[in-house]
C-alpha cells in the first residue's frame, strides 16, 4: 500500500471510526448476542443457560405465537394493499393541476407528522361504539337496513378492521413518496400516449404504473415490514379497551399482535431467549415475505430500469 | 381465608450468582478484592457533602408523588446522614429491570406488588431478610407489624424481598342517590350475591323506546382490573399444591359462570354498546362517576376520584356481598411496595429509609405528629397497612370510609393473588379468559379450560427454569406426595 493509500485509509478509518465502533457496539453485538439468548434460557439477571432449540421448538407450540401472528398477518394483509391503493390515489389527485395543489398536499401529509399516541387518543374517541363519530355518521346510513355499526374497538370481530382504517391516517408518507414518483415519469410518454388516443385510464395502466413501479415497489416493502412490527396503536388501543394493560390485547386477544406478545414475554415475563427467538423468527418472515415481494416485482421494475 | 400458595421452593438469591463457572470466578475475585477493601465495599457511598444520597425511583405523579415527596422531606429532616431523592419514573418495573441488569440500579424502587415474585425469581432482588436480623428481629417479627395480606405482599417463598409503600382493599362502592332513585335504602348494600342481583336488576334502566340500557346496577367487567379475584370470592383457588387450578376448581368455574350470566341477562351486545361509552375508571368519564353503575367494586383510592371530578357524588363504602360457598369478609388487598434492587449503591441506607416508611409514630395526636406510613397513606388518603393506627390517625382520617377498608385489611379471610413468579403472565391470561367469558366468545368452561392449559405450561417451564438456574430445590418427599 503507498503512503497515499494509507493516508487515506487512515483518514477514512479517522472519519468512520467512531461509527464502526457504535455499529459494533450497539448494533452487531446486541444482534449477535440476541441470536446467542434465542438458544438460551435467559432472563438478563441471571446467566444465560444453554438450551438448544428448546425455544424454538416451544413457539410452534405456542397458541399464542400463532395466534398472534394471525392477527398481525390479518392486519398486514389488509392495511398494506388498502394503504397501497389509498396513498397512490391520493398522490395521484394531489398530482392534478388544481388550485389549491399545496395546500391539499400541505392537508394530507399533516396528519404523518401528528405523534402516534395522539392520534391514537383521537381514534379512540372516533371509533367508539357508543359516541364515536364515525358511527355517528354510519348510524343513520345503516340504520334504513336494520344494521347497527360495528363496535369496532369493544368487539373483537372488528378492533382489527379498525386498527386498519387507523392505520390510513398515517398515509401521507408514502403519499409524498408517490408524488414524487409521478412527478419523476417523463412527460413525452403520456403525450405519446395521447398521441396514439389512450384514455385516462389507460395512459395510467400502461403508462404511470409500469413507470413508479419501483416507487411502489418499495413503498409495499416499507408498508410490509412496518405493519410486521405494528405495536404502539394497537397497545394504546387494547389499554384503553381493556382498563389498563396493553399486552393483554384486549379485546380478547383481538389485537394481539407479534411484536406485543414478544415485548410482554420479554418484558413482563423477563423470558429474553423466548423473545429473542420469537424476533428471529419474525426477522425470518419479514425477509421471506421481502424476498417475495422482490421476487414478483422484478419484471416490472426491471422493465423501468 | 385463601391462604397464599407455596407452589414450590425456591432459594433466596445470594449476593453473587454461584451457579455458573463465571459466577463462581467472579464471586472469588469479589471476595479476594472484599477482603482487603471490605469497609469501603460494604459502605454506603459517602458523598463530599458527607452524607449518603439514596436515589428513589417512584412512579407515580400527582397527588401521590406530593405525599411522597412531603413523607421524604419529613424524613430527610428526622436526621442528618441520609439525603433521599425521588426521581418520577415511568415504567418503573422495566427501568428497574434494566437498569439492575446494567449495574446502575436505583438504591430504592417504588414497585408494584405483582413484580415482587417476578423479580425475586430473577434475582433482581436483594433480600432484606440480612437487614432485618442486623435490627435484631426476625423476619417474622418484622412482618408482624402489616396486616396478614399486605405481610404476605413482602415475601417470596419465604424470604422478604419488600416493604410496603401504600397500600389498598378493595371494597364495595355503591351511588346512594341511584339507590334512593330506585327506591332501595341507601344506607344498605346488597349483603349477599343474590341481592347484589337483585339490586342491580332494580338499578338497571334501559330506554323505554329503543331498550337501550342507561344504567346498570353492577358490572363485573367495571374496572375489570381484577378478574382473578372472582374466582376467590367464590371460594376458588388460583393456585394449590404446586398445581395451577384456574380451570379445575368448581368454585372458579362458578364465578365465571355468574360473569356469563350476567352478560347474558343483560344482553351480550346491547351491553358491550352500553359499555363503549365508559372512560377510564379513574378518569372523569368513570362510569361509576358519571352515574351510569350504581355500584363497583373499586380500592381506597377512588374517594381521590371521585372528590377530584365530581365532589358532590352521594356514595358509601361497603364489604363485598357474600357468596354462597365463598369466604365471608371477603376482600382483595393490593399494594405498592419498596424494595432494594441487587447491586444498589447504598443498600444500609435504602433500608433505613424503607425502615422509616414501613413503621410510624403511634403515639400521634397530630397531623405534625405522624410519621412514616401514617403520614404517606394520611396524605394519600389510604388506609395504613400497619395493624397498629395512631390515635390521630383513626379519628381525624380524610377518607370517610377509612374504617371501612380497615376492617377489611384486618380480616384473616382478605388475600391477594398467588405469590408465583409467573403471575403477570397469568394475570393475562385470567383477563383474557374473562373477556371471552363476558363477550361471551367462549363458555366459561372453555375459557377456563384453555387458561388452565396455558398457566400449567407456564408454570411448568418456569419451574423447569428455576431448576436450570439452581434456584428450586429439589422437591422434598412431602411435596412428592402433594403431586397427583
Amino acid at each position: 500500500m503507498r503512503s497515499t493509500e494509507r493516508r487515506g485509509l487512515l483518514a477514512g478509518l479517522g472519519f468512520t471510526g467512531l461509527w464502526i465502533i457504535g455499529l459494533g457496539l450497539f448494533t452487531a453485538f446486541p444482534v449477535g448476542a440476541s441470536l446467542y439468548y434465542s438458544f438460551c434460557d435467559y432472563s438478563i439477571l441471571k446467566a444465560p443457560v444453554w438450551i438448544g432449540l428448546e425455544n424454538y421448538t416451544q413457539l410452534l407450540h405456542d397458541d399464542l405465537f400463532w395466534k398472534s401472528l394471525g392477527n398481525t398477518l390479518f392486519y398486514a394483509a389488509l392495511s398494506v394493499p388498502l394503504g397501497t391503493v389509498v396513498a397512490l390515489a391520493l398522490a395521484v389527485l394531489l398530482n392534478q393541476d388544481v388550485r389549491g395543489k399545496a395546500f391539499f398536499r400541505v392537508c394530507f401529509y399533516l396528519p404523518s407528522i401528528v405523534p402516534v399516541v395522539a392520534s391514537v387518543m383521537l381514534w379512540t374517541w372516533m371509533l367508539n361504539g357508543q359516541f364515536g363519530l364515525l358511527n355517528y355518521v354510519l348510524t343513520p346510513l345503516l340504520g334504513p337496513f336494520g344494521v347497527e355499526p360495528p363496535l369496532w374497538l369493544s368487539d373483537p370481530a372488528w378492533a382489527k378492521p379498525a386498527l386498519v382504517i387507523m392505520s390510513l391516517w398515517g398515509t401521507g408518507n408514502a403519499m409524498v413518496i408517490y408524488l414524487a414518483g409521478l412527478q419523476s415519469v417523463p412527460r413525452h410518454l403520456y403525450e405519446a400516449a395521447d398521441i396514439h388516443g389512450a384514455s385516462a385510464w389507460q395512459r395510467f395502466r400502461h403508462v404511470t404504473l409500469p413507470m413508479i413501479a419501483p416507487v411502489i415497489y418499495f413503498n409495499i416493502i416499507m408498508a410490509i415490514i412496518g405493519s410486521l412490527q405494528v405495536f404502539t396503536q394497537a397497545f394504546i388501543i387494547a389499554a384503553a379497551a381493556g382498563n389498563g394493560d396493553g399486552a393483554s390485547g384486549s379485546p380478547a386477544r383481538s389485537t394481539l399482535f407479534y411484536t406485543i406478545y414478544l415485548f410482554s414475554t420479554s418484558f413482563y415475563d423477563l423470558k429474553m431467549g423466548y423473545g429473542s427467538a420469537m424476533a428471529y423468527v419474525l426477522f425470518v418472515i419479514i425477509a421471506g415475505l421481502t424476498w417475495a415481494a422482490t421476487r414478483l416485482t422484478r419484471r416490472l421494475v426491471e422493465d423501468v430500469s | 381465608m385463601t391462604a397464599r400458595p407455596r407452589p414450590h421452593r425456591v432459594r433466596p438469591a445470594p449476593p453473587f450468582p454461584l451457579r455458573s463457572r463465571f459466577g463462581r470466578y467472579r464471586a472469588v475475585a469479589a471476595l479476594s478484592l472484599g477482603a482487603c477493601l471490605a469497609p469501603l465495599l460494604q459502605a454506603d457511598v459517602v458523598e463530599a457533602d458527607g452524607k449518603v444520597h439514596v436515589t428513589y425511583w417512584e412512579k407515580w405523579t400527582g397527588i401521590e408523588k406530593d405525599a411522597l415527596q412531603r413523607t421524604v422531606d419529613r424524613f430527610n429532616a428526622s436526621q442528618d446522614s441520609i439525603v433521599v431523592t425521588i426521581f418520577t419514573t415511568s415504567q418503573i418495573d422495566r427501568k428497574t429491570i434494566i437498569a439492575t441488569a446494567g449495574g446502575d440500579p436505583p438504591d430504592v424502587a417504588g414497585l408494584w406488588q405483582q413484580n415482587v415474585s417476578a423479580y425475586a425469581d430473577a434475582e433482581a432482588l436483594m433480600p432484606l431478610d440480612g437487614f432485618i436480623r442486623r435490627d435484631g428481629l426476625t423476619p417474622e417479627q418484622w412482618l408482624e407489624r402489616y396486616y396478614p395480606v399486605y405481610a404476605g405482599m413482602c415475601t417470596h417463598q419465604g424470604t422478604v424481598y419488600a416493604a410496603i409503600s401504600t397500600p389498598a382493599m378493595v371494597a364495595l362502592h355503591w351511588n346512594r342517590s341511584l339507590f334512593r332513585e330506585a327506591g332501595l335504602d341507601p344506607d344498605q348494600p346488597p349483603r349477599t350475591l343474590d341481592e347484589l342481583t337483585a339490586f342491580s336488576r332494580r338499578l338497571t334502566k334501559r330506554d323505554p323506546i329503543t331498550g337501550e340500557l342507561r344504567q346498570v346496577g353492577f358490572l363485573p367487567q367495571e374496572p375489570g382490573w381484577w378478574p382473578w379475584a372472582f374466582p376467590l370470592w367464590f371460594g376458588g383457588q388460583l393456585v394449590q399444591d404446586n398445581q395451577i387450578t384456574l380451570g379445575t376448581d368448581p368454585a372458579n368455574q362458578r364465578a365465571f359462570a355468574w360473569v356469563a350470566h350476567v352478560s347474558r341477562e343483560l344482553g351480550s351486545t346491547e351491553l358491550q354498546r352500553f359499555a363503549a361509552g365508559f372512560g377510564n375508571p379513574s378518569s372523569p368519564e368513570s362510569a361509576f362517576i358519571t352515574g351510569k353503575v350504581a355500584m363497583t367494586l373499586q380500592g381506597v383510592w377512588f374517594h381521590n376520584y371521585i372528590t377530584r371530578f365530581n365532589p358532590g357524588l352521594d356514595y358509601a363504602v361497603g364489604a363485598w356481598p357474600q357468596v354462597p360457598g365463598g369466604p365471608a369478609n371477603f376482600s382483595i388487598g393490593l399494594a405498592d411496595v419498596l424494595a432494594i434492587p441487587r447491586g444498589a449503591k447504598n443498600p444500609d441506607a435504602a433500608w433505613t429509609f424503607i425502615s422509616y416508611l414501613a413503621q410510624a409514630n403511634l403515639d400521634a395526636a397530630s397531623r405534625d405528629e405522624l410519621s412514616g406510613a401514617e403520614l404517606l397513606c394520611y396524605l394519600q388518603k389510604k388506609n395504613s397497612p400497619l395493624r397498629t393506627w395512631s390515635p390521630f390517625f383513626t379519628n381525624h382520617h380524610p377518607h370517610p370510609f377509612v374504617g371501612i377498608f380497615r376492617a377489611l385489611s384486618a380480616q384473616p379471610e382478605a388475600t391477594t393473588h398467588p405469590d408465583i413468579g409467573t403471575w403477570q403472565a397469568a394475570d393475562r391470561e385470567i383477563i383474557s379468559a374473562f373477556e371471552r367469558t363476558r363477550l361471551m366468545a367462549a363458555p366459561p368452561e372453555v375459557a377456563l379450560d384453555y387458561a388452565q392449559k396455558r398457566l400449567s405450561e407456564d408454570w411448568a417451564r418456569h419451574q423447569r427454569s428455576l431448576a436450570r438456574h439452581g434456584q428450586l430445590d429439589p422437591p422434598s418427599q412431602d411435596d412428592a406426595r402433594a403431586q397427583p
